[in-house]
């Protein structure tokens, strides 16, 4: 049996992909994500009496913090199978992905296990939204030079 | 887990320690991390193989192919893999959330050994087939059923060229770990080439329920040596096959080298197990 004729066979043999469910499920548990970060956005600039502007780097440490704790307790990667880009798009996918990498790494050692691999993840989605950014930033500066 | 399985063989088969010429063994993580730390422990020699997923069936070909030559009278064949481990090895972190794609497999947790033997018992090897290493250019790490289903086809046919057999001559063709879709695709070649057979199925099928979550089965080197010598062997035992063929597959898969855009090889080992008559 040559290549393409495997291929071919092997095609028909393809685990069904289930694109509707799985969106349905990301766009749910995004949007509870969405609104439970609204809630403590309310919930802070209501208690602490402080603009929307200071009250939003409070509101995005709570959910990192939270995504933490439960990926230290094992709910997070449950949740992540479940809902996909749901809990993976959001800054607490984020949390997630520098969590667990420094959890994978503390058996060797707090230099070359936590701190060498904690990035391990993360580092990709930094290091490319710095270059985004100064990308569009620029693009932002030129035509706002000429406009 | 391993050393739990080596010496409870050892007390089912009432051999000591010390009686064992030679250990054969292998696992799933970087330099066989999990055979060569047990190996200090063991006070014999002790030889390492990596076959991915077909360790154990390359084990205990090596280890038979050794007593038949009458070099060595008692060898232990034994492989072990843990679920997260292997994940950590070949994947993403374990707690890192991630949705697992529909055609990965589950890397089963468990430890298999194996004693052999010159002493006759019930149930003995009577053939080997060691694979080719076959290459049919499939690139995706997430989908090792696929990979591996023409290394089981190249040594099947191997197989029952070597010895002038056919499928229907076994009561029971069983492969490693190939999974629902690679069970399919096997079948499929199978019956192109109109080749018959009487009973296939797959070590990874059985290996899990179908209500857990495990998408398309088990995989590992343990889930063909956990389902024949588990549960395959208890039937023999009782009766119910008489001839088993067991295709132990295996993705010689190098996350670097597929990340460098290369494609995964693959290998499969085969033996027949069979009641003494």
């Amino acid at each position: 049996m040559n290549i393409e004729k495997y291929n071919k066979v092997a095609n028909s043999h393809q685990p069904q992909k289930h694109i509707l469910n799985h969106t349905l499920m990301a766009f749910f548990s995004g949007g509870i994500i969405g609104i439970i970060g609204e809630l403590i956005l309310c919930f802070y600039q209501y208690i602490f009496d402080i603009s929307l502007k200071e009250a939003t780097p409070l509101m995005i440490i709570t959910m990192v913090l939270i995504a933490s704790i439960l990926t230290g307790l094992g709910i997070y990667d449950r949740l992540g199978a479940k809902c996909g880009a749901g809990t993976f798009i959001p800054i607490t996918g984020f949390a997630n992905a520098m969590t667990s990498s420094a959890m994978e790494g503390k058996s060797e050692g707090l230099v070359t296990g936590i701190g060498a691999n904690i990035f391990k993840l993360g580092g990709c989605v930094i290091m490319f939204g710095i270059v985004s950014s100064f990308i569009l930033g620029g693009i932002r500066y030129i035509i706002g030079y000429f406009w | 887990m391993l050393q739990d399985a080596i010496a409870l063989v050892l007390k089912k088969s009432k051999v000591k320690k010390e009686a064992i010429d030679l250990y054969y063994g292998g696992d799933l993580n970087n330099q066989l991390a999990t055979t060569y730390y047990l190996a200090p422990f063991l006070k014999r020699p002790t030889i390492g193989l990596y076959g991915a997923c077909s360790t154990l069936a390359l084990a205990i070909i090596q280890a038979s192919l050794m007593i038949e030559n009458h070099v060595i009278n008692q060898a232990i064949s034994f492989t072990a893999s843990h679920n997260a481990t292997a994940e950590r090895q070949f994947r993403y972190p374990n707690e890192y959330g991630i949705q697992r794609r529909e055609t990965m497999t589950f890397t089963g947790t468990g430890a298999v050994a194996v004693h052999l033997g010159l002493k006759p018992s019930k149930i003995k090897i009577t053939a080997v087939t060691l694979g080719k290493v076959v290459d049919y250019m499939q690139d995706d790490p997430n989908d090792m059923p696929r990979a591996m289903a023409p290394a089981a086809y190249d040594t099947y046919k191997q197989h029952m060229k070597d010895l002038h057999r056919q499928g229907i001559d076994y009561d029971l063709i069983l492969t490693g770990d190939l999974s629902q879709a690679g069970k399919s695709i096997f079948e499929d070649m199978l019956n192109e080439e109109h080749l018959h057979y009487k009973y296939y199925d797959d070590c990874g099928c059985l290996l899990y329920d179908k209500k857990q979550a495990v998408n398309q089965g088990g995989s590992g080197p343990v889930c063909s040596g956990l389902v024949t010598f588990g549960y395959i062997y208890q039937k023999m035992l009782a009766g119910k096959y008489r001839r088993v063929l067991l295709l132990a597959t295996g993705a010689l898969l190098n996350p670097v080298m597929v990340n460098q855009k290369l494609t995964i090889p693959c290998v499969c080992h085969g033996f027949v197990l069979e009641v003494a008559s």
